[in-house]
């Protein structure tokens, strides 16, 4: 497929990568999943564009990046809020949008949620590094050059599959996520909750929690009531795999939530967010309120499935 | 000690950590291997990742794929027939190292707290050939152990913010190498010009586990004339 130059940072934001689902099967030489942290949003973007569900996207935060359009595009935007605008009037979000050469793509403030998703027809054209377009940012290789995006950077696109402008496609409303700044997780206890006593387990599951100024792409630090593990074990275990969504106690006894770009880790994990709840990780902000409910194996699963029904479901009318 | 059975714990909806034994030792970590391995060279379906570790291997699932029952009796099957895996010949390789000076910031302070020379900390520190445990923490960074306890030392109290690629550490017995910048607390004692992490590489890291590593002394003039 020819790449074709599409787009220019004219101003990067604060943070902006080139994100896709993320990169498995390298954990065993160390190697993090990275990708979207909401994957949903980031599936939906590209679905609505035309793509497949799992191409690369640009993923932004709080404040978004200026993009000039080098060419004619389709594009969407997903996920938090920032206020796009196409020339400087706002657009809706979770819509395909057509911008035509020179047109600029800006944001304004996070009126809602804290990260967004800007999917492009033919999918954003780096190189695959071990599979995935993914920015891996702490060890600084995949997406762009290993970075997030700066001025004058040039993006190349694929050249889109099937038609550009037809259909003009738009997310069902009921399905666009709300996003609060009181959060409900879900959770699984385990792997490692036989080693906190009833008292800690109750003060996970009753207290409210408040996202800590220094959390970034790899965890969520929580403020709140501390959590202890009991007095007989030591306070670290033997590393071992870790996944997105894990909640490890160190201890000084504040929850970190694990995101994608951790492989192994040495402190014991109270309870791990079910999959179905992932992508809202990637949408909670500094100073927002999180709470855990636990659920069982079942519930999650079946949040899970509906998940993806929704998902499947709007493959099938775009299609 | 290895467990008579495979304790499994869940890891949320979609990863299982198959926990192999108790304790860090190379009997326990050699029966992760092999479940590793012969996971990996008989793939499962809806299995979409195995991650090694010291004592445990976490298998990351698809459960829409495969149900947790489904995939818990097929890794005591695997597990049971492990006999019938084979572990290729333990790789060795030479990893170069300039111990002490400004690359090895902590040498004089190991040497301090065991009360021995820096070139005492060298000389065991060199002595040992040793295991690869498991690669993790940041891409292609190997836990090697065991350190001999006439230098095995804690982690430093407060981390540094920023350690250069190729620092080598200590903490407590383990022994390891920053694959890539990253903030740590080992005790860093040296460097290599080893590149541990390529992400073109096939595979990208160096090192896997299982692999066998002896450390050489070299000067810092070697170092800068070391070609891979």
């Amino acid at each position: 497929m020819a790449a074709i130059k599409t787009l220019e940072i004219i101003s990067p934001g604060i943070m902006t990568t080139v994100q896709d689902k993320g990169r498995y099967g390298y954990g065993r030489f160390g190697v993090a999943t990275s990708g979207a942290l909401d994957s949903f949003s980031m599936r939906v973007a590209n679905l609505l564009v035309g793509n497949r569900e799992d191409q690369a996207c640009l993923e932004t935060m709080l404040l978004g990046p200026g993009i000039k359009f080098l060419t004619e595009v389709v594009i969407a935007v997903t996920g938090g809020d920032l206020q796009p605008k196409k020339n400087k009037q706002p657009i809706e979000m979770w819509r395909s949008q057509a911008f035509k050469k020179d047109d600029v793509l800006s944001f304004g403030n996070a009126i809602s949620g804290f990260r967004a998703y800007i999917a492009v027809a033919g999918g954003i054209g780096v190189p695959r590094v071990m599979g995935s377009r993914s920015t891996n940012l702490p060890s600084g290789f995949g997406g762009h050059e290993g970075r997030t995006l700066k001025k004058e950077d040039i993006l190349v696109c694929d050249e889109p599959r099937g038609s550009m402008i037809e259909p003009e496609r738009f997310f069902n409303p009921e399905w666009i996520p709300q996003y609060s700044n009181k959060w409900k997780l879900r959770v699984v206890l385990g792997p490692q909750d036989d080693q906190f006593p009833d008292v800690s387990l109750d003060t996970f599951s009753e207290g409210t929690y408040t996202m800590s100024q220094d959390s970034d792409r790899t965890g969520i630090r929580l403020e709140g009531s501390e959590i202890w593990c009991k007095p007989e074990v030591e306070a670290s275990i033997v590393s071992e795999g870790v996944i997105a969504g894990s909640i490890q106690i160190p201890g000084d006894g504040k929850p970190i939530i694990i995101l994608g770009e951790t492989v192994t880790g040495g402190y014991r994990k109270i309870a791990t967010v079910i999959s179905a709840d992932l992508p809202l990780l990637g949408q909670i902000k500094p100073g927002d309120g999180v709470q855990f409910e636990v659920k069982s194996l079942e519930q999650a699963h079946l949040a899970l499935q509906k998940m993806e029904d929704r998902i499947n479901d709007f493959k099938r009318k775009i299609n | 000690m290895l467990y008579e059975k495979l304790k499994f714990r869940t890891m949320g909806d979609r990863s299982l950590l198959v926990e192999l034994g108790d304790e860090i030792s190379p009997s326990v970590n050699q029966r992760v291997q092999e479940l590793f391995t012969a996971l990996d060279l008989h793939p499962v379906d809806g299995v979409r990742e195995l991650v090694p570790s010291y004592r445990s291997l976490l298998v990351v699932y698809d459960p829409l794929n495969i149900s947790l029952a489904d995939l818990k009796r097929t890794i005591r099957d695997t597990y049971q027939n492990l006999d019938q895996t084979e572990l290729p010949e333990p790789r060795t390789i030479d990893i170069p190292i300039v111990y002490g000076g400004e690359q090895g910031p902590d040498l004089d302070s190991v040497a301090q707290y065991h009360h021995i020379t820096p070139q005492a900390v060298i000389d065991y520190h060199t002595g040992p050939t040793y295991r690869v445990y498991m690669i993790g923490f940041t891409p292609g960074y190997p836990y090697l152990g065991e350190v001999p306890d006439a230098i095995a030392t804690p982690r430093r109290k407060t981390p540094r913010i920023l350690v250069p690629k190729g620092s080598v550490g200590i903490a407590k017995q383990q022994t390891g190498i920053y694959s890539v910048d990253s903030p740590g607390g080992w005790q860093i004692i040296g460097w290599t010009p080893v590149n541990l992490f390529d992400p073109q590489a096939r595979p990208p890291s160096l090192l896997m586990m299982g692999d066998r590593v002896r450390f050489q002394a070299i000067c810092a003039q070697e170092a800068s004339q070391w070609q891979p």
